[in-house]
């Protein structure tokens, strides 16, 4: 038995940049011009597990996307590090869905892939909207068991994993079987970089493009219009304080600092 | 409007943003109309939690109290809860955005066909009785009202320390037994097999009056471990933000400020070397007194401060700790 693994991946604004996301004062919508688009950098942590369990057990990696059509240059480097086949799920209809609608058409997705998935792959969160949700809730659409916050993973066999997830103050330790949907974290792995065979290699990999059509989904559940959530009025929080400026040489600004931490009732 | 909250527990202890949640719900109740509280307790010998429930205002307790509910696995707690939401219809229902509700909230809000809010900020009913959750985007830089107008339960998960803890107000309420019939038919893909604790050592962060935090401008781990003993001597927790975790400086991310990290409303903040990302100010934001030192005069951690020291870190820290050990007569190393 070799695996059928599916990678969920997400095309995210570069997190570095997220102090320039600004809203548009006029038409009230977020401007993220100039900013690149990435790899959502935890779903790299994901695609690095589903490579090594190929590497252990064979079979075959599958990454999928739902984002606008430019997000392709990003499967294609998913396909550059190392997996073997990619979809994108792309159309006018899938946008402005909430995790609900956007799980459902994940779901939908690997559906009509057709393999019989053994494990599907999240990353715990996107940088972007860092819900968290979206591995949970396709988890439920899928109809497997689904495990959130894993850092470590042991395939004992091909169908039977040892996982550890992250809690407040520790772990929990699991049994599961195969199939399932894990959301990894940062401390499972150091993902693998792209060589220069991988991009060659990528340039004949598998790359399908699926719109509302050719996925036959129920329209009444997906994009914005098949969300239970609507979004409303969108700002940015004032957190601006006063910001006294304290200078001198460092004798003196160690001086001031007591002064002020004593103020607020911290004995020094 | 009824409104739920889940009260989180894990080995017979209740999670403290139980608490903060109750105290939001009760105020979300004075926004509303005929508007009743009520907590959902699951677990094995947690009966006697309920009365801490009540304490803080929950005026029904719905209990599942059994062994097969020992250890948390969202294919054993998520039915029960749909099924008990299903019968009951609640309008409102939240959850701690903690490692367990991040997982239990989406799959109990997928398998009621209803939206979920996740890691809100702030709750509030508007004038058309419905609830609007304002959730943070990229990274807190952005924050956009969510509504959930057509399919109940409207529900939101929060993270600790997001809302204050509230005082008490107690209730006598009651306590109400959840069907657990179901539970028989559970498939078995998954099996939680134990809780593994790693205390942290020192004060745990979320309970510090005083929060030392180290970001990249620090340079060096020695200067990550000045500023934990700056955090012992001032009675304090040290934190830091994601790059002095990515450089091996700090432990972890359990001492991680940020909205990927925790929320802290200590008395006072001493940051040192923080460049201020708003992903990493939301985390701090509610803090009573905001130093912070950086030699960069253009750093917008200066523009959320309350005292913004513009001098060398590498100085001031050193001497800080030098200063303060002097004032106590504490012999220097």
């Amino acid at each position: 038995m070799a695996l059928n693994i599916a990678v969920c991946l997400k095309p995210v604004p570069d997190p570095k940049n997220y102090d320039r996301v600004t809203i548009d004062p006029i038409r009230k919508t977020v401007v993220r011009t100039g900013i690149p688009t990435i790899i959502n950098p935890v779903d790299k942590n994901a695609l690095e597990a589903a490579l090594k369990l190929k590497e252990k057990f064979g079979g075959k990696v599958v990454v999928i996307s739902m984002a606008p059509p430019d997000a392709a240059d990003k499967l294609r480097e998913a396909l550059a590090i190392g997996a073997d086949e990619a979809y994108l799920l792309s159309d006018r209809a899938f946008a402005g869905a909430d995790t609900w609608a956007t799980s459902y058409t994940l779901a939908a997705g690997l559906k009509k892939i057709g393999l019989a998935f053994d494990i599907v792959f999240c990353g715990v969160e996107s940088a972007d909207g860092a819900t968290a949700q979206v591995s949970s809730q396709l988890g439920e659409w899928l109809g497997v068991p689904h495990l959130w916050n894993v850092f470590h993973l042991e395939a004992e066999q091909e169908d039977k994993y040892f996982l550890k997830t992250k809690i407040e103050n520790g772990f929990m330790e699991w049994e599961a079987k195969a199939p399932l949907v894990l959301a990894v974290s940062r401390e499972l792995n150091k993902p693998r970089y792209t060589s220069a065979i991988g991009i060659i290699k990528a340039k004949n990999k598998k790359l399908e493009v699926w719109g509302e059509a050719e996925l036959s989904a129920d329209p009444d559940k997906i994009g914005l219009k098949g969300s239970p959530t609507q979004p409303g009025a969108i700002f940015t929080p004032d957190l601006k304080r006063r910001g006294e400026i304290i200078s001198g040489d460092a004798e003196e600004i160690v001086g001031a600092v007591c002064e002020k931490l004593r103020a607020g009732g911290v004995p020094v | 409007m009824k409104i739920w909250i889940f009260a989180e527990q894990t080995e017979g202890k209740l999670a403290g943003v139980t608490l903060e949640l109750l105290g939001k719900a009760r105020e979300l109740a004075l926004q509303s109309a005929e508007a009743e509280i009520s907590a959902v307790l699951l677990g094995e010998g947690v009966e006697g939690l309920s009365a801490t429930l009540f304490n803080y205002g929950a005026r029904r307790v719905y209990l599942a109290d059994d062994a097969r509910l020992c250890l948390y696995q969202h294919t054993t707690y998520a039915p029960v809860l749909t099924a008990l939401a299903k019968k009951e219809k609640p309008d409102i229902f939240l959850f701690g955005a903690t490692a367990l509700g991040s997982e239990l909230a989406p799959t109990v809000a997928a398998q009621l066909d209803t939206g979920i809010a996740a890691h809100c900020v702030e709750l509030r009913i508007n004038e058309d009785g419905l609830l609007v959750s304002v959730v943070p985007a990229f990274g807190g830089k952005i924050l956009g009202d969510i509504l959930c107008p057509v399919h109940k339960p409207q529900m939101a998960s929060i993270k600790a320390g997001i809302f204050p803890k509230p005082e008490p107000a107690p209730v006598n309420g009651e306590i109400v037994g959840i069907d657990l019939t179901l539970l028989e038919g559970v498939a078995d893909g998954i099996k939680a097999l134990r809780i593994c604790r790693e205390e942290p050592k020192g004060l745990p962060l979320e309970e510090a009056e005083v929060v030392v935090c180290g970001g990249w401008g620090l340079g060096s781990a020695e200067n990550w471990r000045l500023v934990e003993e700056l955090a012992v001597l001032l009675g304090g927790a040290a934190a830091c933000t994601r790059p002095v975790i990515d450089e091996g400086w700090a432990p972890g991310e359990h001492i991680m400020i940020g909205t990927s990290g925790k929320s802290v409303r200590p008395k006072v903040y001493l940051g040192f070397g923080i460049s201020g990302a708003t992903h990493h100010v939301c985390g701090m934001k509610d803090t009573g007194m905001i130093i912070s030192v950086n030699k960069d005069e253009a750093a917008s951690i200066f523009e959320v401060s309350d005292y913004a020291v513009a001098g060398d870190l590498n100085k001031i820290l050193p001497l800080l700790i030098e200063k303060i050990k002097e004032n106590r007569g504490i012999a220097p190393k």
